[in-house]
């Protein structure tokens, strides 16, 4: 449904001498199946936004080619808009508006007359449960409602592909799940589903495949699961920021017992992140007792230790080097 | 046809929005009213020796002094809307779709057009009661007229907001070309009183132009050279400027 060879873009940056460019995408590569939700992980400013900016036909790529539900991208824009809609992350509807009226709006921006425009604008209404507040203005809509609204208005021409650009960021947790009820429902009427994220239980849940983007490029690609036994094992996380230390100075315990562990041969890798240690092992339940022995030889005693399943974070720490949560 | 359609769904809108928030209308016509009430009467001291013997006359000459201004400024700060809906998102939410881009630009230019007569006509009823009579006919010409300017200075005002893409600069810019061209277009004082050089300048300036046909319209003098030609260099302008801001805003906006 959609496929994309070495999409590029950089920007110009700066003027007179500081002027530079920033590459915001440096050649991707993806497919999309009929049917899918497909996500894009990866942190503010990997190229995520920049990518489906492209490919909703909102900015032109530098370089590389797509076709969206068999349409070239760059020959028939026009074609392209007919088949796909896209919500971005700024909402884009008044606040004085009423969702009904930019409802209709929205599908007579797509043609239709005013009676089916009408039409379509009930039936949204209903699919997403906006009763309740589609004759009041927008301004009073609370975060969740509001972005109900947006994708309503991305898909009220009934599109094969749409493009969902942080559709949950900013919400609580009850929008947040209600959300993804709303994009597997959309699924379920036969859309291809398209987003980006950087909240890794959105794209555990949600996604059936994942590429992990960093730096405008695709680091890993697969499925929640696949990628995840890429990192095979157990993860135990030491935190050693309370640890307690008889010899030497405590900023040095993560060095020290970082370079200790490593070299321990249950050991595959190891990665710090903020005053904790994950190391990735064949089994935690072996590998604690050992840890717990080589961290009292050295007189390391960690303030507390965990053992669990390898997370999407673990594996962007793995591809990146850096870890996505705050 | 699609062109005509599109404008109008978003003029439609734009002017439903506005409907929807009639304090602002009223906040906007707060300045002008007060021109024309604390500073129409001074024309008529100031004139008296040009003909100016009534408050009749001194409203005849300032009330299209004041649809310039209004028309001048009213658009000049039309960026600021686009830049806003550019920010929101709203017009990335029109763009994924497939209507005219022309349209989106020109049915958010009209609806700042439609404001502006709406406005001039509030100004022309309040101004009767001061004594100004003008011909119905002229006054229909001198809204027409109002409407090319209204294009002209929105489009402007488009062109720069899209060139420096941020309200600071917008204002800074719109300031200092809006008071040198509406101080030279005599839209307050007639440029008659001026002295020779600044009429010099002042033949340079377009909106001189539209100013003294506007003038000539209120004074019943339809048949005065400079009304057409001050219609002509609005039209053409206009034209110019709205091509240019369609093309400004048709390259990538993001």
């Amino acid at each position: 449904m959609i496929e994309a060879t070495g999409l590029r873009k950089s920007y110009r940056v700066g003027r007179g001498r500081k002027a530079g460019t920033v590459e915001a995408v440096r050649g991707v590569d993806f497919a999309v199946e009929r049917g899918e939700i497909v996500g894009f992980l990866g942190p503010n400013g990997a190229g995520k936004s920049t990518t489906m900016r492209m490919l909703a036909t909102l900015i032109r790529p530098d370089g590389g080619r797509a076709t969206i539900a068999g349409v070239d991208l760059l020959r028939a824009p026009a074609q392209v808009r007919r088949q796909i809609g896209f919500v971005a992350q700024a909402s884009g509807t008044y606040d004085d508006s009423t969702a009904r009226r930019d409802l209709v709006l929205q599908a007579r921006l797509y043609g239709f007359g005013k009676a089916e425009a009408q039409r379509r604008a009930e039936a949204a209404i209903g699919a997403f449960q906006l009763d309740d507040f589609a004759d009041r203005r927008i301004r009073t809509y609370s975060g969740g409602q509001r972005r109900r609204l947006d994708v309503a208005l991305g898909v009220i021409h009934s599109p094969q592909v749409i493009f969902l650009d942080e559709p949950t960021a900013g919400l609580d947790p009850p929008s947040r799940v209600r959300m993804w009820q709303e994009v597997r429902r959309l699924r379920a009427e036969g859309m291809t589903i398209f987003l980006t994220t950087h909240y890794l239980d959105e794209a555990d849940t949600l996604c059936d495949r994942l590429s992990i983007i960093d730096g405008g490029r695709i680091v890993a690609e697969g499925t929640p699961s696949d990628l995840k036994r890429e990192i095979s094992g157990d993860v135990v996380a030491i935190d050693l920021t309370r640890a307690d230390v008889t010899d030497g100075p405590a900023d040095a315990d993560l060095p020290i017992a970082a370079k200790l562990l490593a070299e321990q041969p249950y050991v595959h890798s190891s990665e710090a992140v903020d005053g904790t240690l994950r190391l990735y092992v064949d089994s935690a339940a072996t590998a604690i007792p050992q840890i717990m022995r080589t961290l009292l030889t050295r007189g390391v005693e960690p303030g507390a230790i965990e053992a669990r399943r390898p997370s999407l974070d673990d594996v962007f720490l793995a591809k990146t080097g850096r870890s996505l949560q705050e | 046809m699609k062109l005509v359609r599109d404008t109008w769904l978003i003029f439609q809108q734009e002017v439903g929005l506005m409907v929807r928030n009639p304090v602002m209308v009223a906040f906007s016509l707060a300045q002008p009213v007060t021109y024309l009430i604390l500073f129409a009467p001074f024309l008529k001291v100031v004139m008296v020796d040009r003909g100016a013997s009534s408050y009749a006359d001194a409203y005849r000459i300032y009330v299209p002094g004041l649809f310039v201004a209004m028309g001048l400024f009213g658009g000049l700060f039309a960026g600021y809307g686009l830049l806003s809906a550019l920010r929101a998102g709203i017009i990335d939410r029109c763009r994924v779709t497939p209507v005219s881009r022309t349209g989106l630009l020109l049915g958010r230019a009209l609806m700042h057009v439609c404001l502006n007569v709406v406005q001039a006509v509030i100004i022309t009823v309040v101004a009767l009661p001061f004594g100004l009579r003008v011909h119905l006919g002229n006054l229909l010409i001198s809204y027409a007229l109002l409407s090319v300017m209204v294009l002209l200075s929105t489009s402007i005002s488009y062109d720069i907001a899209l060139l420096v893409r941020n309200e600071n600069s917008l204002g800074v810019l719109v300031n200092t070309v809006g008071q040198p061209i509406s101080l030279l277009a005599g839209v307050l004082i007639p440029l008659v009183l001026a002295p020779l050089w600044i009429q010099q300048v002042a033949v340079w300036n377009p909106f001189s132009w539209a100013t003294n046909g506007m003038r000539a319209l209120f004074n019943g003098q339809i048949t005065e050279p400079v009304v057409w030609q001050g219609a002509l260099i609005m039209i053409v302008l206009a034209a110019v400027s709205l091509v240019w801001s369609s093309h400004l805003f048709n390259r990538e906006v993001s």
